[in-house]
């Protein structure tokens, strides 16, 4: 089917090499990047997901708590901070709010808690033990998946901890993984022009690398279609993938399509939509060694991500609730999906749809409380 | 090996496919496979790196209708007493008119895509009337105007024949015909959303008459509804058919079915045709519609994201720029602000073409400043 089209689009050694699961270079993917024969990269992404994942697409049932929203670090790209300052906007939910959020959804049977906030200098480091204690005492066969290596640093600092010491005390109270968010992208040229206050690269990679090193996964985010360019994005994904052949740890990875809305980088025109489905198959060709690709629909819309099943992604993340980060930009409300949509919407692009808790594990009956 | 590679060979060789190629393909999941297929024919039809747009506006002359449509949530019944039934005088039409005209560069063609309800009060002679000062008034706008049920509905109103009253209206300025109300040519499906309006066999005659008299249309299909995958195939087979008889049909623009606020839609669980449904519909379209030269993108309905994803899946047109949309904003589309000319372009741009500005009836308009 793709034979000529692979010619024509000059990828022939790229496919060849993908044939026989041979690694990827720079600048394969520095290629793959810039190929606009989206349906060939797209093809040749397929091929990976299906020999790591075959026809099986996963969703969870989970729970999005955003604890706070006060954050000292000031990122352009974002529209979810209020300055430590900013009393007006700023808040701060109490370990008992939090307590009460999860125990709103005990009816339905969740199984994975997603729990990241502000770096907020003003919370001691009991609080963050604490919410992993109620958290886990309200709903404790759920997976609490908690916490960006930028939110590690700030707790350790809090606490006058390493950060092994800090993930070993959180761990102990509850912590079972973490998100793959506050990546950004790994190029200290954007670092200094969109992040400059949060940690760089190193930093966020040997957090990771501790974290995976005391046996908790994580996840891996690359934040795309601001300022960066590809050989940056390449290099971020080269530099995961280093990683992950050190220690594992990686579970999915997730490319985050900008959303510029009211945020200082608001005058940039938001990611297209073949940018989204381009993310996703470079990232799924180049990770060969990271076993999920995420097709995060809150971000590239549900439209995008039923798409992405064929380019690249295996997961559509979940039915999320409470998501406070982006809003939808149109109708300016929470997005939240159902169960029965996302099983629909994934069986209709002719996959298979599977419920899995966050260590992929596919969920058999309902999942308890 | 691919489950379709048969059908990949007749494509590629030029043939037509069969009634059952349209079938397997309906229910081949495999986007890749789909897109590269339809892009492949795009390609080949249209070989320039171009995609199109046209500079133009809707105007709703009217919202009174007395088809109540269950998709719809446009219309207010000839009794209405909510005081939200509405006709535009001519000024409020020329006003209309004045801003588009102001979009452009003042000098190439502009696309007024005229319509309204089927309104008893307006004969043809009011139609006549507008069309003549309209486009003496406006040399550069293109009227793309009515639609199969307007025009039907019209002969009726004025006990003339559908040919008759065609003629008229292209002698008074009429330029081409727009493909609405299709929704599904079927009639079990236009029993069930439609009952009031024509028959499939109806709109079919109508466009012949309208081809034969020498006015050109586009071809619509509203999918998403009640309709099966079946009956979108005989839609798409009895619109090529056609085509092969007159040749009159520009473009095929499929767009999903708007369920907010219509009584279809609460029927239906206000259930929407989902993003792979309308890749996979668009590619089998340009598959299947072998004699059609464009194919138009919806991004009223589908959104900028895949709006701008279906360029690669069998799409060489972008529409109208359309600085006013009512009738599925009505119906809840989340994308009902006019996408600005530079966004726009943007998109075709990232796809990998050339935006292209054009007439309604596809020749190049020079863009003297791009907006």
């Amino acid at each position: 089917m793709f034979q000529a089209a692979i010619e024509r689009a000059g990828l022939s050694d790229i496919a060849a090499k993908v044939d026989r699961g041979e690694r990827l270079t720079f600048d394969d993917g520095v290629r793959l990047y810039e190929s606009p024969a989206i349906h060939v990269v797209g093809a040749l992404a397929n091929q990976v997901r299906e020999r790591h994942n075959g026809n099986v697409t996963y969703w969870v049932r989970n729970q999005h708590i955003n604890y706070t929203n006060i954050c000292n670090k000031s990122c352009l790209f974002c529209s979810f901070y209020a300055a430590p300052r900013d009393a007006e906007r700023g808040y701060v939910l109490s370990v008992d709010e939090v307590a009460e959020k999860v125990r709103a959804y005990l009816d339905i049977p969740i199984t994975e808690i997603h729990v990241v906030g502000g770096v907020n200098p003003k919370l001691p480091y009991a609080y963050y033990l604490d919410l992993c204690r109620a958290i886990k005492a309200v709903r404790p066969r759920a997976t609490l998946k908690a916490f960006t290596m930028i939110e590690i640093e700030q707790i350790a600092r809090a606490g006058r901890r390493g950060v092994a010491e800090a993930l070993e005390d959180l761990r102990a109270a509850g912590l079972d993984m973490l998100p793959g968010g506050g990546a950004e992208v790994f190029s200290e040229r954007v670092h200094q022009e969109l992040f400059w206050a949060k940690a760089d690269s190193l930093r966020w990679i040997e957090i990771a690398r501790t974290a995976h090193q005391l046996g908790l996964r994580s996840n891996a985010t690359l934040l795309y279609g601001h300022v960066e360019q590809t050989p940056e994005k390449v290099d971020h994904l080269l530099r995961l993938r280093e990683l992950q052949d050190e220690t594992g740890g990686i579970q999915s990875f997730i490319p985050l399509s900008f959303h510029p809305e009211q945020t200082a980088l608001d005058h940039l025109p938001p990611p297209t939509g073949l940018q989204d489905l381009r993310e996703i198959a470079v990232a799924r060709l180049m990770l060969d060694n990271v076993p999920h690709i995420k097709s995060f629909w809150i971000m590239n819309t549900i439209q995008v991500t039923q798409t992405a099943l064929w380019y690249g992604a295996d997961d559509t993340d979940g039915t999320i609730q409470e998501y406070e980060i982006t809003r939808d930009p149109i109708h300016d409300r929470r997005q939240v999906l159902t169960s029965a949509e996302l099983e629909r919407l994934i069986r209709e692009a002719g996959r298979e749809p599977v419920e899995r808790d966050a260590l992929y594990r596919p969920v058999v009956c309902e999942a308890a409380a | 090996m691919s489950a379709i590679a048969d059908i990949a060979a007749k494509v590629r060789a030029g043939e037509r496919l069969s009634a059952d190629d349209g079938r397997r393909l309906f229910a081949h999941p495999n986007l890749t496979e789909l897109g590269q297929l339809a892009h492949e024919v795009r390609l080949r039809r249209n070989p320039e790196p171009v995609v199109t747009y046209v500079v133009g506006r809707n105007i709703n002359y009217t919202n009174v209708c007395w088809v109540q449509c269950s998709f719809c949530a446009f219309y207010r019944l000839p009794s209405d007493t909510s005081g939200e039934a509405y006709t535009l005088d001519e000024a409020a039409i020329y006003q209309k008119i004045d801003e588009l005209v102001g979009v452009g560069d003042g000098a190439g063609q502009v696309e007024l895509l005229l319509q309204g309800g089927l309104n008893p009060k307006l004969k043809i002679d009011w139609y006549e009337g507008l069309f003549e000062r309209i486009t003496a008034r406006y040399p550069q706008a293109w009227l793309h105007a009515l639609s199969v049920t307007e025009i039907v509905y019209i002969a009726k109103l004025s006990k003339l024949s559908v040919r008759e009253t065609i003629a008229r209206l292209h002698a008074a300025g009429l330029g081409s015909i727009p493909g609405a109300g299709a929704e599904i040519l079927d009639d079990r499906v236009r029993q069930v959303i439609a009952p009031h309006k024509e028959t499939t066999d109806e709109w079919l005659e109508c466009m012949r008459t309208a081809h034969e008299l020498g006015l050109r249309s586009s071809a619509t299909m509203m999918y998403g509804s009640t309709d099966t995958t079946e009956e979108r195939l005989q839609h798409l087979l009895r619109l090529r058919a056609l085509q092969d008889e007159t040749g009159g049909f520009t473009a095929f623009i499929p767009w999903s079915f708007q369920p907010d606020d219509t009584p279809l839609g609460e029927q239906l669980g206000y259930a929407r045709a989902s993003g792979f449904d309308y890749l996979r519909t668009v590619a089998v379209s340009r598959l299947l519609l072998d004699n059609f030269d464009h194919l138009q993108a919806s991004w009223v309905t589908q959104g900028p994201k895949l709006a701008q994803i279906a360029l690669h899946f069998g799409v060489d047109d972008f529409g109208s720029t359309m600085l006013e949309e009512n009738v599925v904003s009505a119906a809840g589309t989340s994308y009902t602000e006019c996408m600005p000319l530079a966004e726009m372009r943007r998109l075709i741009e990232d796809a990998g073409f050339t935006p292209r500005r054009r007439t309604t009836l596809y020749e190049p308009v020079e863009e003297l400043a791009a907006a």
